[in-house]
């Protein structure tokens, strides 16, 4: 009997040479995507037409279908209830789960029922699954505008402290993005993998992620090309998110005696989280700044200061510094071992996180890669080893521990975390009771003994055990745990043979049948989707040039030139009729020809508000730009 | 038990790991005395041939292959890197099952000496206190580990599974004083 269906020796042919080893490695993460590529061993992230490489991860959902990135960013404030931001918070998350943070998350959940948590946007219930399919589909699109050609395969992050759910929600999203997902990788491993063969370094490093909702520690032993995980901790819902959380709540409560009891608006929820993250990133190199908290339509300014931040967000920052204290302990390492620390995430710019940091390591981290793309560069290295051969190999670890109910809620432990993956072990049970025919298999993810403080992955039962006396049957249940962290479980009675074999699919995971109707269905609208995708986001960048004129000549009107107001005026009445049509070209330009027609006119306003001490602001200021939160909002005004 | 080979001599695709034991799957002599860098340099090697990373554009066969063989591999370095585990395994080849989860004792005189130790541990409440009780832990199980090898090279098979019982019921210890540290530091 042949054991292989074998083609000529030692190879197996790849019938498109160029399409086969075309795949990018993407960084999905909480706040930002980033997608890079890599060819011959120099990965470069793929950025748009204005040169930049993240892309927020915020989906916004419009009449006209859904738009991702800046574009839904700057509608976040104005349509906060079709707006869904950090929705990797809830990857693999059941009903129940959420239902705790209920209030404290930035978006609506449907909580009727149990399984996949779903989020009321825009009049929709989605799951987290769907809205980050949204996301893998723009930065694909991304991706292929900048390369050219199609995109189809990809290595995909996960931060190394997700747990099955997670991992497989995230598979499903790419897969409903129409990406074929190469492996999942864990996003330290991937920093490492740009660091390693960036250096050339060999020893023992850390890598201290802190994302805009997860933390991850790794430590890593780099060896001649080989990167082995030796243990992996971390928390993957803290971030970069509890902080502006936390500097928000304590402007809110200045002026929580305004609202009466009344509760506070989504709106203003957001407006206020926007401030907050721009008060951070802008302590992270001043010292002070006043930023505005809007609220039953009055502005106030709040000042902060660096040791007021420093004192919101110590508590985080120390639960970081003993998970990063335990892992190393996990690799059964003493701190003076670690050779370096290498630093991921945008949260890690905070300067109270390096400080501690180097307080635990008492070596200077390293943080010469942009912290915000050094994961989709790793990513893109080994999406390019994958498909184009390498020496460098990656040995990574389960994260958490992998075990099964036993009497009384107890877990038994099947696979310790840390240990090397792919692995396969099998434990044996017995029936309890006599001429029991059936046996409940619960599994779960943690490291608690109780059942109840565990993560729980799937039930199933196996049935068919022939009558025996109690404890006569052997059943033996195997785990097996692949190179993507993902688990699949089967059970057998050994004496009789009954066998029953089950990929973990979480019970509050997507049904079989409900990804077959989202995968037909985004078969079959991918290309109008991505059309009217193009279209929209053409149409709304428009509208915001439009909206940010009309203000501005309600502000300025006395700055214009003899006809300039006419000239500007017939530039303005093309464009709203270009937005009538569905000619994606024809707004870009006319678009082009109003920004055109209009720069005297702006560069006139910046002059004057540059005389008038007004710093800090930009001529991007014109178009409303989203970014910058002391600008006033056009969008708001209306 | 001989040697699968890991790929086909004639047509060098991936095949099953076969039956082959730890010692085997590494190219290693069945001995208690390894060099873990020789173990590590031979995972390494192997790994770098049969991890699923090197089959992603193969065909689901030889995928479901290469998983198979890094799962054994995995299994043969994580058995033989730890010396308990080794000798546990060391045993069972020779039809010797420890039995031992840590927990259970019946040797009267390693019993006494578990609840002295036991005792220290739980009265330990600074730090330093916990790293004494560590320390002498380890000692004794670095103690242990040589009369391991002794036992094994003799062969005196009936020692070697009374100091594997030690050696896991102070590994054990060695690992609740662990998180014991973690609590009072």
């Amino acid at each position: 009997m042949t054991l292989l269906q074998l083609h000529e020796p030692g190879e197996t042919p790849l019938p498109h040479e160029g399409d086969q080893t075309l795949a990018v490695g993407i960084d999905l993460g909480t706040t930002n995507s980033v997608v890079a590529i890599s060819t011959s061993g120099k990965p470069e992230v793929l950025r748009d037409a204005e040169g930049r490489g993240l892309v927020p991860s915020v989906v916004a959902y419009t009449d006209e279908g859904p738009i991702v990135g800046v574009a839904a960013q700057a509608r976040l404030v104005a349509e906060p209830d079709s707006v869904v931001s950090s929705v990797k918070r809830l990857m693999g998350r059941g009903a129940a789960d959420v239902k705790a943070l209920a209030g404290t998350l930035p978006y609506q959940l449907d909580a009727a029922e149990g399984g996949m948590v779903r989020l009321l946007v825009g009049g929709r219930r989605l799951t987290p699954v769907e809205i980050s399919a949204e996301i893998l589909k723009a930065v694909k699109d991304q991706a292929e505008q900048h390369l050219g050609r199609e995109v189809t395969r990809a290595v995909v992050t996960v931060p190394a402290y997700f747990d099955d759910a997670a991992r497989l929600a995230t598979k499903d999203a790419a897969r409903l993005a129409g990406l074929e997902v190469l492996r999942l990788v864990n996003e330290p491993t991937a920093a490492a993998l740009a660091y390693g063969l960036d250096k050339e370094a060999e020893g023992v490093y850390a890598v201290y992620d802190l994302g805009g909702g997860t933390f991850d520690v790794s430590i890593l032993r780099l060896e001649k090309g080989v990167f082995q995980v030796l243990a992996t901790g971390g928390d993957a819902s803290l971030g970069g998110d509890d902080f502006d959380h936390a500097i928000a709540e304590h402007w809110l409560a200045d002026r929580r005696s305004e609202l009466g009891g009344e509760p506070i608006t989504a709106g203003e929820v957001k407006q206020t989280l926007k401030s907050a993250r721009a008060a951070k990133e802008a302590l992270t190199t001043r010292e002070a700044g006043d930023f505005p908290v809007m609220l039953r339509g009055k502005t106030t300014l709040h000042r902060l200061t660096r040791e007021t931040l420093d004192g919101l967000i110590r508590p985080w920052i120390e639960t970081t510094i003993k998970i990063a204290r335990q892992v190393v302990d996990d690799a059964r390492l003493e701190l003076s071992e670690i050779q370096g620390v290498v630093l991921v995430g945008g949260s890690t710019r905070v300067p109270q996180v390096r400080q501690a940091i180097e307080g635990l390591f008492g070596t200077k981290p390293l943080a010469d890669i942009d912290p915000d793309e050094v994961v989709a560069l790793g990513a893109a290295l080994q999406a390019e080893a994958l498909t184009s051969g390498s020496d460098t190999l990656l040995l990574d670890v389960l994260p958490l521990s992998l075990g099964l109910e036993t009497m009384g809620g107890l877990v038994e432990k099947v696979i310790d975390r840390n240990t090397p993956i792919p692995v396969a072990k099998a434990q044996e049970f017995t029936t309890y009771q006599d001429g029991q025919g059936a046996m409940l298999i619960h599994v779960v993810q943690g490291e608690r003994e109780d059942v109840a403080d565990c993560r729980s992955l799937a039930r199933f039962v196996l049935a068919g055990i022939p009558p025996m006396v109690a404890g006569a049957a052997r059943i033996r249940v195997t785990f097996q745990v692949d190179a993507d962290g993902l688990l699949t479980v089967s059970a057998q009675e050994k004496t009789t043979g009954v066998e029953q074999r089950v990929e973990v699919k979480p019970s509050y995971g997507l049904t079989e049948d409900e990804m077959a109707r989202m995968l037909e269905e985004s078969m079959i609208h991918a290309r109008e989707d991505m059309e009217r995708r193009l279209l929209v986001e053409n149409r709304v960048e428009a509208r915001r040039v439009l909206l940010a004129l009309q203000a501005a000549l309600a502000a300025d009107a006395g700055l214009l030139d003899a006809g300039e107001g006419d000239r500007i005026e017939e530039a303005r009445r093309r464009l709203e009729a270009a937005i009538e049509g569905a000619d994606r070209d024809l707004i870009k330009a006319a678009v082009e020809r109003l920004e055109e027609a209009a720069r005297p006119f702006a560069e006139r306003r910046m002059d004057r508000a540059i005389r008038a001490g007004l710093a800090g602001h930009s001529i991007e200021e014109f178009k409303g730009d989203p970014g910058g939160c002391l600008a006033p909002d056009p969008e708001e005004k209306s | 038990m001989p040697a699968a080979e890991p790929f086909c001599p004639t047509c060098k695709a991936v095949q099953p790991p076969g039956q082959g034991d730890h010692f085997v799957r590494l190219g290693l002599d069945r001995t208690y005395d390894l060099d873990p860098k020789s173990v590590e340099k031979k995972y390494f090697e192997l790994q770098r041939r049969l991890h699923p990373d090197r089959f992603v554009t193969r065909s689901p066969k030889e995928r479901a292959l290469s998983q198979a063989q890094a799962t054994s591999l995995n299994d043969a370095y994580e058995t033989l890197m730890d010396p308990l585990a080794r000798a546990v395994y060391l045993l069972r080849l020779s039809g010797i099952e420890t039995g031992g989860d840590g927990k259970t004792i019946d040797d009267p005189a390693l019993l006494m000496e578990a609840m002295e130790m036991r005792e220290a541990l739980a009265e330990a409440r600074t730090p330093a206190e916990v790293d004494a009780v560590v320390g002498h832990a380890r000692a004794e199980a670095a103690t242990c580990r040589a009369q391991l090898s002794r036992d094994f090279s003799a062969p005196d098979l009936a020692a070697a599974k009374q100091h594997t019982l030690r050696l896991t019921y102070l590994d054990k210890l060695v690992e609740d004083a662990r998180s014991r540290r973690l609590n009072v530091a």
